[in-house]
C-alpha cells in the first residue's frame, strides 16, 4: 500500500486528496517538510506558484524537496505545480525544484478571460480527458528523455520525464481521476523497485 | 475548447485556497503584496478605511489604476464594480482583470438588482452574511464567495458573524432531509437548485473566503479556523504601521492557522496594526453590509 503526500502549502489541496482516494490509496496534507519522510510520492497542486515559493523558502521546504526528488520518489506537479518542477522557466535566471527536464512559460494562454476547458487525448491514460486550464502555464520545450504525453493546439500540456510527471491543466477539478492513477501507478512501481 | 465555464471560474478560485489576497491603490504596493505571498491583489483606487473617511459616491477605480497593477504583477488581479453596474463590470472584463468583486464597499448603482453574472467570461466574487444570500448570489452565477464583515474597520466581528452564521445553515442543510429542504429555500430566500447541491456536496459549490475586518495575523487565522478558505484583507495591510511585514505575517498566519508557537512569533514587533473601529459606533447609513440583498 503506498501513501502519497499533497503539498499543502496554498492551492487546490483538497480535491487532489479526494481524487488520490478515489484511486484507492492513502493521501495526506504535507504541511511540514519532516511529513516528507512518510511518503512515497508526492503532488505539487495548482495555486499560486510565486506564494508557495514564498512558504517553501520561508519553512526551508526547499531542501528536503530537492532530497525527496534525488531519492528518486515520484513527483507529480499541475500547473503551479508544474512551474515548480521545471528546470527552466522562461523570463526567470533560476528555477524553483527544478528537477523536471522541462522549459516552461507561466500565464501562457493568457488571463482567466482566456482560461478554458478542453478534451486531450493523453498518451497511455486517455483517448478524451476532460482538461481544465486556468490561467495556465505551458512546456516550451522538453528534453530529449522526456515523454510528451499531451498536446494542446501544438503546445505540450502534459509530460514524463522518469520519476516526474507534469501536466498544465487541473485532473483534480474533475471527476475524472484516470490521470491520478497513472501516477498512483508510477508510485507503486518506484516503491517496488527499491522493495526489491 | 470553452472559456468562461462554471468549472473554469470557480476552478480560478479553488486555486486560490489557503491564501491572502490583498488590496492595493498602485504598482508598488502591488509589488509588496505580491512579494509577501498573497495569491492575488484587489486594485482599488483607495482602500476601504479611506473610502470610508473620504465619503460620497465610491465607484470603480480609475482603469489606469488597474492597469498600472495588472502590469506590476504576475499574481491575479481582481477589481471592484459597484452592485447591479452592469457597464462597470463590463469595462472590467474587457481589460482582462482575473475576477470581478461585485462589492458593497462601493456605493450600490441598483438598489434591487445584482448582476447577472452567469453572462460573463470572467468570474465573479460577492460578499455574504447568510446562506440565503450566499446561495442567491450563486443561483445568479457568483463563482467565489466571502463574508461581508464591515469592510474599513479593522473589526473582525462582523466578518465572524457571518462566517459562522453561513457555516451553521450550511451544516443544517447538510443534515436536512430532502423533502425538508424546499421549505428551507422558502425561508432562507435561496434557490432550491443551490441548496439541492450544497446537501448532495456536504458544503458550499464555490470557494468561501472572510472578508471585512481582518487586521492582523491572528484575525486571519481565526477566519481559518472558523471555516474561511481563505482571507482577504482590505485596510489591514497598507493602513498598518509596516505594510511589508504586517503583509507576510498574515500570508503566514493564513496557511499554519493552526500552529499557535508560529502566529506568536510572527506577531512579534509588527508595529501598529490599522486603527480600528468599534461597529456600534457607526451610523446605519455608514455600514456597507446592508447594501445589497
Amino acid at each position: 500500500m503506498v501513501k502519497i503526500g499533497v503539498l499543502a502549502l496554498q492551492g487546490a489541496v483538497r480535491e487532489h486528496i479526494q481524487s488520490l482516494e478515489a484511486c484507492g490509496v492513502e493521501a495526506i496534507a504535507i504541511k511540514h517538510k519532516e511529513e516528507l519522510n512518510e511518503i512515497d510520492g508526492l503532488i505539487l497542486p495548482g495555486g499560486e506558484s510565486t506564494t508557495m515559493r514564498r512558504l517553501i523558502d520561508k519553512y526551508d521546504f526547499m531542501d528536503s524537496l530537492k532530497k525527496f526528488a534525488a531519492d528518486g520518489k515520484p513527483m507529480f506537479g499541475t500547473c503551479a505545480g508544474l512551474i515548480l518542477l521545471a528546470k527552466n522557466l522562461v523570463g526567470y535566471n533560476e528555477p524553483h525544484i527544478g528537477v523536471m527536464d522541462v522549459t516552461v512559460e507561466r500565464n501562457s494562454f493568457g488571463r482567466q478571460v482566456d482560461s478554458f476547458e478542453a478534451d486531450l487525448a493523453i498518451r497511455n491514460v486517455a483517448t478524451s480527458f476532460p482538461a481544465v486550464f486556468i490561467r495556465a502555464p505551458h512546456i516550451v520545450e522538453a528534453g530529449e528523455n522526456v515523454e510528451i504525453l499531451a498536446k494542446h493546439e501544438g503546445r505540450i500540456v502534459a509530460a514524463r520525464d522518469g520519476q516526474f510527471l507534469g501536466c498544465s491543466f487541473h485532473p483534480e477539478l474533475t471527476e475524472d481521476h484516470r490521470f491520478t492513477a497513472y501516477f498512483v501507478e508510477m508510485v507503486k512501481e518506484a516503491k517496488q523497485k527499491t522493495l526489491v | 475548447m470553452l472559456t468562461g465555464t462554471d468549472r473554469v471560474k470557480r476552478g480560478m478560485a479553488e486555486m486560490q485556497k489557503g491564501g491572502v489576497i490583498m488590496d492595493v491603490v498602485n504598482a508598488e504596493q502591488a509589488k509588496i503584496a505580491e512579494e509577501a505571498g498573497a495569491v492575488a491583489v484587489m486594485a482599488l483606487e483607495r482602500v476601504p478605511s479611506d473610502i470610508r473617511a473620504a465619503g460620497g459616491v465610491a465607484r470603480m477605480a480609475d482603469p489606469r489604476i488597474v492597469e498600472e497593477v495588472m502590469n506590476a504583477v504576475s499574481i491575479p488581479v481582481m477589481a471592484k464594480a459597484r452592485i447591479g453596474h452592469i457597464v462597470e463590470a463590463r469595462v472590467l472584463e474587457a481589460m482582462g482583470v482575473d475576477y470581478i468583486d461585485e462589492s458593497e464597499v462601493l456605493t450600490p448603482a441598483d438598489e434591487e438588482f445584482h448582476l447577472n453574472k452567469k453572462e460573463y467570461t470572467v468570474p465573479f466574487v460577492c460578499g455574504c452574511r447568510d446562506l440565503g444570500e450566499a446561495a442567491r448570489r450563486i443561483g445568479e452565477g457568483a463563482s467565489m464567495l466571502r463574508t461581508k464583515g464591515e469592510p474599513g474597520t479593522g473589526n473582525i466581528v462582523e466578518a465572524v458573524r457571518h462566517i459562522r452564521k453561513v457555516n451553521a445553515q450550511v451544516r443544517k442543510v447538510v443534515s436536512m432531509s430532502e423533502d425538508e429542504l424546499m421549505t428551507e429555500a422558502k425561508n432562507l430566500g435561496a434557490p432550491y437548485e443551490i441548496l439541492l447541491e450544497i446537501k448532495r456536496l456536504g458544503r458550499l459549490p464555490v470557494v468561501n473566503f472572510a472578508a471585512g475586518g481582518v487586521a492582523t495575523p491572528a484575525d486571519a487565522a481565526l477566519m481559518m479556523q472558523l471555516g474561511a478558505d481563505g482571507v482577504f484583507v482590505g485596510s489591514g495591510i497598507f493602513k498598518s504601521e509596516n505594510p511589508a511585514l504586517f503583509a507576510k505575517a498574515i500570508v503566514e498566519a493564513t496557511t499554519h492557522y493552526q500552529d499557535y508557537k508560529l502566529i506568536a512569533e510572527l506577531s512579534k514587533n509588527l508595529g501598529t496594526p490599522m486603527k480600528g473601529i468599534e461597529i456600534s459606533s457607526l451610523a446605519p447609513a455608514e455600514r456597507m453590509q446592508d447594501r445589497g440583498w
